[in-house]
């Protein structure tokens, strides 16, 4: 095994009761390495990395993160605490404030010191650009700031993968860039990356490869310049002409 | 609700009234505090209330720990740990208070005799467990509503920044989901403060069992009732009372 590989995910399938969400799904993911994954809705995309950090179970397969196998009783809790996750509703606690949500997981899952934890949680806020929110609560944020906190806070934990579930689709248009510019620094710090987006400018910029899927199977996979210039399957290249109309 | 307040003293005084116009068949000389013999049988109905004001207070505490013991299984992903959950609310939230009362004071000690732990349960004790475990099987569903009422995604975001499922519930789920569940948790209170009444069948000197001992020695049931249900009126407001305070206090502090 290559001691590089952080993701290996073996023909992995997947069942909501008796509809097929994912057939037959590999996808090995190297350290550092910037994985974008599209396809129309329905297609299993965020189902696949829901997978990752074990949100959905699966009916077979195999995933192993960072040497640690999910068929393993345990092994959820412990790649949960190699992986970061940022959910397109930021779902940020609402009854605590700002630094309050970055904090909690360092001082109750690592048992940092509230000091010690206010001060990584402060690092991460200038990090994401708005250290000065420290003390709101999430509803007197905008979204795009929200979503900015929502990495943060996954940032505290010192993930070794950091999972995107379409980060930006629930943003006003205008909020877009603040929450990509955050992910693009985070990507060129070595980050290893899985993205379920729609942004196909930052797939352009950001990912070693795109992964297209459709009907719950990867259809294809390549480096954005080639899969962008010539999708290979018909699929694909529908798609692509769908969101790139605009 | 201090509308209902001004309501009632109206009625209260209503009654009054109409009890001292002496064309009725009226005696509140029984419960006249002027009168020596009236201010202690007052004395000897309002002595209850410590009675009643204790069972109430253990019987819900404990019905709220139950509950929540009972809810947090009752909403596992795993059919079997679901199980006993279901069975329980539904077995218990079938029987009536009364033949339970009944089945706690006089079979509960044979049973567990026959089990090898001889035990008494007295009045006291029996009216408390009837009451916590009839009642804890609806505070089960309310706790049950609010945290299923938390959307999935807090769960979900909890567990991911690696907090475990007991630290999830403790520091994202229930500090949510308590202001959903305090309104209808306090009404179960209130609830479970009238229903204690029926311990005075088994013997517990608590309000109803006072009122009806003077009755039996007095004849004067219209009078003793009455105050009796506004002693009841007194405890209940109170509560309520009290439940404002706190639902506002902790709205206020969501709020900012």
């Amino acid at each position: 095994m290559n001691a590089e590989r952080v993701i290996e995910i073996k023909s992995l399938n997947k069942f909501f009761g008796d509809f097929q969400v994912l057939t037959n799904v590999d996808l090995s993911v190297s350290l550092g390495e910037r994985i974008v994954i599209c396809g129309p809705s329905g297609s299993g995309k965020s189902t696949l990395i829901r997978c990752v950090n074990g949100l959905e179970q699966f009916e077979s397969g195999q995933i192993r993160v960072d040497g640690i196998s999910l068929n393993d009783p345990g092994g959820v809790d412990r790649v949960r605490s190699e992986v970061g996750m940022v959910f397109q509703q930021f779902n940020l606690f609402p009854h605590l404030t700002v630094l309050e949500n970055l904090t909690l997981g360092p001082m109750k899952a690592r048992g940092l010191s509230r000091k010690a934890a206010d001060a990584l949680a402060m690092q991460l806020l200038e990090r994401v650009r708005i250290p000065e929110q420290a003390h709101k609560r999430p509803r007197d944020l905008s979204g795009g700031q929200q979503q900015r906190v929502a990495i943060a806070r996954s940032l505290c934990m010192k993930p070794k993968i950091m999972l995107f579930d379409e980060p930006t689709s629930a943003l006003d248009p205008e909020m877009i860039s603040e929450v990509l510019d955050v992910m693009v620094e985070l990507a060129e710090d070595g980050m290893t990356m899985l993205v379920v987006t729609h942004e196909m400018g930052f797939a352009r910029k950001v990912a070693d490869r795109m992964v297209f899927m459709d009907g719950g199977e990867i259809v294809e996979t390549g480096t954005p310049s080639a899969v962008f210039e010539a999708p290979k399957s018909q699929r694909f290249k529908d798609f692509l002409d769908k969101i790139l109309q605009h | 609700m201090t509308r209902g307040v001004k309501l009632w003293a109206l009625l209260a005084g209503m009654l009054l009234l109409a009890g001292c116009s002496g064309t009725g068949n009226w005696g509140w000389y029984v419960i006249d505090p002027s009168t020596p013999q009236g201010q202690s049988n007052v004395k000897f109905l309002i002595g209850g209330f410590w009675a009643t004001i204790q069972l109430s207070l253990i019987a819900a505490a404990l019905s709220m720990t139950i509950g929540l013991l009972v809810a947090l299984p009752g909403m596992s992903a795993n059919r079997w740990i679901r199980l006993p959950s279901r069975v329980y609310i539904e077995f218990v939230r079938a029987i009536p208070l009364l033949p339970m009362l009944f089945w706690v004071f006089y079979g509960l000690p044979v049973v567990m005799r026959s089990l090898g732990f001889p035990i008494t349960i007295d009045a006291f004790w029996g009216a408390i467990i009837t009451l916590a475990i009839s009642d804890s099987a609806f505070t089960a569903e309310i706790y049950r509503s609010g945290i299923q009422s938390i959307p999935k995604g807090q769960t979900e975001a909890a567990r991911t920044v690696g907090l475990t499922y007991s630290q999830t519930m403790r520091y994202v789920v229930l500090p949510q989901a308590i202001r959903r569940i305090l309104p209808p948790l306090a009404n179960q209170f209130i609830y479970i403060v009238k229903m204690s009444a029926f311990a005075s069948v088994i013997g517990m000197q608590e309000l109803t069992r006072r009122a009806n001992e003077l009755v039996v020695t007095e004849y004067r049931p219209l009078e003793i009732y009455t105050l009796l249900i506004l002693e009841y009126l007194v405890l209940v407001l109170i509560i309520s009372f009290f439940v404002r305070w706190l639902e506002r206090k902790m709205g206020a502090d969501e709020s900012r």
